[in-house]
């Protein structure tokens, strides 16, 4: 069986399955609950600054949109930093670590946006024998109205400048944690770098309003009949975390800087997508508040099992492997040509895949009267929608069409050259080929 | 179930009082608001869907499932009635399996449809359980129609064309409305007096007058209510029992299955009804799986329903075969009954095994006998009556479509009709053309 054993950093956990820093690491009590669940790793629920805790409202704190039987696929929440006193935390943190030594513990913070609140608080960390910080530059809601949180991550000059403070002071490993509410990800991922992050994670909530209360008029979830922006999480939010996560990770300014991946990982396979495009682990935890610690189990025996198929022996060996093929839009290979093929053994003509082409694509599906579905080469562009609208997974596949086939639509032979946008004849700034 | 009471001959009370209530519970029991949500989430919203080209009433079948999903049931109840009004009750009685459930792509897919049928009650019984009625009647037209019978292809009618404005009287021999719905109808499919409350709901539209207990060609006549009405729909049931016609059948016991479920569904109390040990049902339809299976209900001891052609061609439905055979029902298939049995009362009777082919069905050599203190025919029921005036077509009334009969004023639909299954809801869709085909033939 493949080996999961993570090195992030220089932080040792048997697996690359951390519980991100959130409601179910905000105390000891769930933490070892997570640890005995099989848990690599966990960062603690951000600590503030000593004095009086942060106050959370009184209910209701999340919101969720829902798919097919009320399966929970995105998750909004307005719950702010811990709301425990300093040090209980800190004595919890300590006595976990003690009991748990091959498990990662690293110390979620946000103090206000100085230099002495954060010189302040990493001693206290360090004490705990943490195995790192991560800084919380990320939360959308309630901090940020106060200057921290996201307030601080969507300033580049901000994330370098504490970043600087929090690396002159103490010697743990630091992971900054990015926003995504901003418009280029690899900004506050080169600050983080020049401020001397060891490591980014990414990414923490999206700006969200879940719902509205139709009766109240109230955005959900309502509070006294208010309601305010929260942070989003969960399985709707992964493609945007993914594409964040490649961003930083083939930019080359950013590229070498470690990533914890996060955002709406579920499953192995959620997590070996983050890891394939260049996250070093992951972190969860819409997930675990959905299904509780026990999932942990099948993301470690499906990304073993994944592995030993692949004939990968560690973790490393994947950890960025697709990296290389993401790239821009106008390199991709437009004298690639190809058809959508429906195999009519898998086909239960519910004609969705009509429906879609016909109303609103490219009216390349042909029906009969007794509903058998075809594509018609002279008009499929190969968009790919009645794939993905069709409730039969593999029932309709795109074919590529060998060097020299005619593409009937175009009425060209397809080619064996690579032609993109770059050289393209309709591009007025096309350089010519070499 | 126990045997209270495992005496021979047919009498009452053969269970405790509660077994009853238990055994003639909802045959479908209805889905509760998160039920109804996963149920319709199966739904692919197919083009042109084969749910809806196998409802005999067109029902917008992926429509009223996106409405439910969509947490508007109200409004999904309303896309189904506008196209059956009986819709709360064909969501009970219809054959689904054999029609948009059979057609379902997911039936096809996996051998799971989606669950149409209930996801209908679902969505009518939500409207309904408010008491309101969704359709508005148009301003008054001055027409008149008479409608004939008080069953699903009636209540249609007269339901379409007070729609319309016209003023209706329907008339039925029977002293309640419904027809088959409420006389003919297995009693754990419709519960609770659903086809009277149905009946009272789909009567708020307004401009339709009741008239009970006029039997046409004896309280009323075709040629007065031509007289009187501007056109008429005649939606009559089939009054007659076909005969086995065989020596025996006149003992006791010895009775058609259709009066024992009329009996059946008007019984207050069914340890009143009283039911035989040994009972032998003939007949291959689902009146016959009806009188069958609610005889086992009542607690007789053994029940055969004894069909004389092979199973594939039963009229019951392979999922009533299996309703059958679920509650204990042994189901004889190839025998013919020959002879009946008994001294005053039936106490056997006598089949031979046949032989369906070439030359037809061919009585075997083979014969057996089945104990039996009650016998219920089920082997169809016939038109009578027909009034003099219109063609007829085999043994019904001659219809063309949309229901018009061979006299200009006269349509017909429902069984009493030449056309179509014998199903409500096909009888409900009958009545509608016809009221259309009448509305536009009046305005003219």
């Amino acid at each position: 069986m493949a080996s999961l054993q993570s090195n992030f950093l220089g932080i040792k956990s048997p697996n690359p399955f951390w519980l991100a820093s959130a409601p179910p690491t905000d105390k000891e009590y769930n933490v070892r609950r997570a640890f005995e669940a099989g848990w690599g790793g966990v960062v603690w629920k951000t600590l503030g600054s000593e004095g009086p805790p942060i106050v959370n409202v009184n209910g209701p704190r999340y919101g969720a949109i829902w798919g097919a039987d009320r399966r929970l696929l995105g998750l909004n929440n307005i719950e702010l930093i811990t709301d425990r006193p300093l040090e209980i935390n800190l004595r919890e943190i300590k006595a976990v670590k003690r009991d748990y030594p091959d498990r990662a513990v690293v110390a979620s913070l946000m103090v206000p946006c100085e230099e002495g609140a954060w010189k302040a608080i990493l001693p206290l960390v360090e004490e705990t024998g943490a195995d790192g910080v991560e800084l919380n530059f990320g939360c959308p809601h309630g901090m940020a109205e106060r200057g921290m949180g996201s307030a601080v991550g969507q300033v580049p000059e901000y994330v370098e400048m504490v970043t600087r403070w929090v690396k002159e002071t103490t010697r743990m490993p630091c992971i900054v944690k990015l926003t995504p509410n901003i418009s280029d990800i690899c900004q506050p991922a080169h600050a983080a770098l020049k401020g001397g992050a060891d490591a980014v994670s990414l990414i923490n909530t999206i700006t969200s309003v879940t719902g509205v209360d139709l009766d109240l008029m109230a955005p959900t979830p309502t509070i006294d009949g208010k309601g305010t922006h929260g942070g989003y999480c969960g399985p709707a939010v992964k493609p945007i975390a993914l594409n964040m996560v490649a961003q930083i990770a083939r930019n080359p300014i950013t590229r070498d800087i470690p990533i914890s991946g996060i955002g709406g990982v579920t499953n192995w396979r959620d997590a070996a997508e983050f890891m394939a495009l260049g996250a070093g682990n992951v972190q969860v935890c819409t997930a675990a508040m959905t299904y509780g610690f026990k999932i942990v189990q099948e993301m470690i025996s499906g990304l073993s099992e994944w592995m030993d198929e692949k004939q990968y022996t560690s973790i490393d060996q994947f950890i960025g492997g697709a990296v290389p093929n993401v790239t821009d839009w106008q390199y991709l290979n437009l004298n690639h040509v190809t058809k959508a093929r429906i195999n009519q053994d898998d086909c239960i003509k519910c004609g969705r895949c009509y429906a879609a082409c016909e109303d609103t694509s490219h009216q390349a599906i042909s029906i009969t009267p007794d509903r058998i579905f075809e594509v018609k080469d002279d008009e499929c562009v190969a968009c790919n929608l009645c794939v993905n609208v069709c409730p039969v997974e593999g029932c309709i596949t795109m074919e590529t069409l060998p060097v020299g086939a005619m593409d009937e639509r175009t009425g060209i032979p397809v080619s064996a050259e690579h032609g993109d946008w770059t050289t393209h004849p309709n591009n007025p700034s096309a350089q010519a080929a070499e | 179930m126990s045997q209270l009471n495992q005496g021979s001959g047919v009498v009452s009370a053969r269970l405790q009082a509660n077994e009853y209530k238990d055994n003639f519970l909802d045959l479908h029991p209805p889905l509760d608001p998160h039920e109804a949500l996963v149920a319709a989430d199966r739904c692919y919203f197919c083009y042109e869907a084969p749910c809806v080209t196998s409802c005999p009433t067109d029902i917008d079948i992926p429509l009223f499932i996106r409405q439910i999903a969509t947490g508007t049931p109200e409004a999904s109840a309303k896309t189904i009635l506008a196209q059956n009004i009986l819709g709360g009750m064909c969501a009970r009685v219809c054959p689904t399996e054999t029609l948009c459930e059979e057609a379902c792509v997911r039936e096809i897919a996996e051998g799971k449809p989606v669950d149409i049928g209930r996801l209908q009650r679902f969505a009518t019984d939500t409207l309904m359980q408010t008491g309101e009625h969704p359709f508005v009647r148009q301003a008054e037209t001055g027409k008149t129609v008479a409608v004939v019978g008080a069953g699903p292809a009636g209540l249609a009618c007269a339901h379409r064309l007070a729609m319309h404005g016209h003023a209706v009287r329907i008339s039925d021999a029977n002293l309640k409305a419904g027809g088959l719905n409420e006389f003919g109808i297995a009693a754990y499919k419709s519960t609770n007096e659903f086809a009277a409350s149905e009946v009272d709901w789909l009567l708020k539209i307004g401009g339709i007058e009741l008239d009970l207990g006029k039997t046409l060609g004896k309280d009323i006549y075709l040629e007065g209510l031509l007289e009187d009405f501007d056109a008429v729909f005649l939606g009559m049931g089939l009054g007659g029992v076909n005969e086995l016609g065989l020596s025996g059948e006149e003992k006791d016991h010895v009775i058609d299955a259709v009066s024992f479920i009329h009996d059946l569904r008007q019984t207050k109390d069914l340890s009143t009804l009283p039911v035989g040990r040994h009972v032998v049902v003939i007949g291959g339809g689902m009146t016959a799986v009806d009188a069958a299976v609610q005889s086992k209900l009542l607690g007789a001891q053994n029940v055969h329903l004894v069909y004389r052609r092979g199973r594939e061609r039963m009229n019951a439905s392979k999922y009533e075969q299996d309703i059958a055979a679920s509650r204990g029902v042994n189901i004889i298939t190839n025998a013919e009954p020959t002879r009946i049995i008994g001294n005053g009362a039936v106490q056997e009777i006598e089949f031979s095994y046949t032989v369906d082919g070439l030359l037809g069905l061919q009585r075997t050599d083979d014969t057996f006998r089945l104990k039996a203190d009650q016998v219920f025919k089920a082997i169809g029921q016939s038109l009578t009556g027909v009034p003099s005036l219109l063609k007829i077509d085999g043994r019904k009334i001659a219809v063309s479509e949309n229901g018009k009969t061979s006299h200009a004023k006269i349509w017909a639909g429902g069984d009493c009709a030449s056309h179509g299954d014998d199903l409500t809801v096909t009888a409900v869709a009958e009545g509608r053309d016809a009221a259309e085909d009448i509305h536009r033939t009046l305005m003219a």
